[in-house]
């Protein structure tokens, strides 16, 4: 430990008031007895999805695309997600499938 | 009284938990790994679970161990978690519907509202004959225990788990890949998530990967509002 306990303390509040105000921020902004603005209804529409593809590429933000094997595990297992959900239509079964590619990917093909 | 109660709960948890195995896979083992990185620099299992109950800041998290192992600094800690976790504004921006009049539950929804759990939330419908409140509140709350539960086996027991899990929090990325699919699926959602992807891979070529969120959430702002007058659909009956 380098901090001193209550030091440490003092950490994970300050980590939990900013993650905090992040989530508390737009509710308190627009309180549920007022009607929001139309303009924010409509980006409560369509921000899901775009936060959806957003965050698929904030998970592989870190692989090193110009260095072998070019994100190849990565690529080829979102890849098995997306023919096997179409296909099956299993939550369950495309995230365990395509998980299961890749790590058997990373632990013994592109090792 | 007590048995519909409890029969309720059930019905509630059936369709609740099946939804949260994907998160449980992959809080479990970042947890541990966020565990065993703590107990590393002298951080026992009480610290590291104070913190995930108290913060819950997931990748947050990961950055607070550097704030952890040098001179004390709320103040950075503050605006730094600010910094990383401003996406969740938008999360709220999103759930500003779903989330009205739930009562008591609310505040927790709010409080532990993180990007799994906001997909999930922000996609699925519960089934016929389970409350929404009901349905929210307990994947709301499973998401919350897996990953406190994660965090804990990595600080008590960590350096004995022998099995290679390698890859195995990949399990985070194919439920986002699958939700963005199940958002796919209406026709009138797939431009705001193709706009989703083109600004995240922007933000990541320009900025890198360690700044890649702010400015892409930025651009991904930018173009809903510049094109709303193509992607909102007024009249089109509620997207509940």
């Amino acid at each position: 430990m380098t901090l001193t306990p209550l030091q440490t303390l003092g950490i994970i509040l300050a980590v939990a008031a900013g993650t905090q105000l992040t989530r508390w921020l737009p509710f308190w902004l627009f309180p549920e007895k007022k009607a929001p603005p139309a303009v924010v209804t409509y980006l409560g529409k369509v921000l899901p999805p775009a936060m959806m593809g957003l965050l698929v590429v904030y998970c592989i933000r870190n692989v090193s695309w110009l260095a072998v094997p070019h994100g190849a595990p990565e690529l080829l297992s979102i890849a098995a997600v997306v023919l096997l959900h179409t296909w099956k239509h299993n939550v369950l079964l495309s995230i365990a499938g395509g998980t299961a590619l890749y790590m058997l990917l990373v632990q013994a093909v592109f090792v | 009284m007590e048995e519909t109660k409890q029969h309720r709960r059930r019905a509630v948890l059936r369709a609740a938990f099946p939804a949260t195995v994907p998160v449980m896979t992959g809080f479990l083992c970042l947890g541990v790994a966020y565990g065993m990185l703590m107990q590393a620099e002298g951080y026992g299992p009480v610290w590291s679970v104070l913190m995930s109950a108290i913060a819950f800041g997931g990748s947050m998290q990961f950055v607070a161990i550097t704030l952890l192992t040098a001179a004390f600094d709320p103040i950075q800690a503050f605006l730094l978690s600010v910094m990383v976790n401003a996406r969740h504004m938008f999360y709220g921006l999103s759930l500003l519907d779903k989330y009205k009049g739930l009562g008591k539950v609310r505040p927790f929804l709010i409080y532990v509202l993180c990007d799994e759990t906001f997909s999930l939330v922000s996609t699925l419908e519960p089934p016929d004959g389970v409350a929404r409140k009901d349905f929210y509140f307990y994947i709301s709350l499973l998401d919350y225990l897996y990953w406190i539960a994660g965090t804990a086996l990595g600080g008590l027991v960590g350096n004995l788990i022998t099995f290679d899990t390698t890859g195995m929090d990949f399990a985070l990325t194919a439920l986002f890949v699958v939700l963005f699919l199940e958002q796919w699926k209406r026709p009138e959602n797939r431009p705001a998530g193709l706009i989703g992807i083109a600004c995240a891979v922007v933000g990541l070529v320009v900025f890198g990967p360690d700044n890649m969120v702010i400015p892409a959430m930025v651009l991904v702002l930018a173009v809903l509002l510049g094109g709303r007058r193509h992607l909102d659909r007024r009249g089109e009956e509620g997207a509940l």
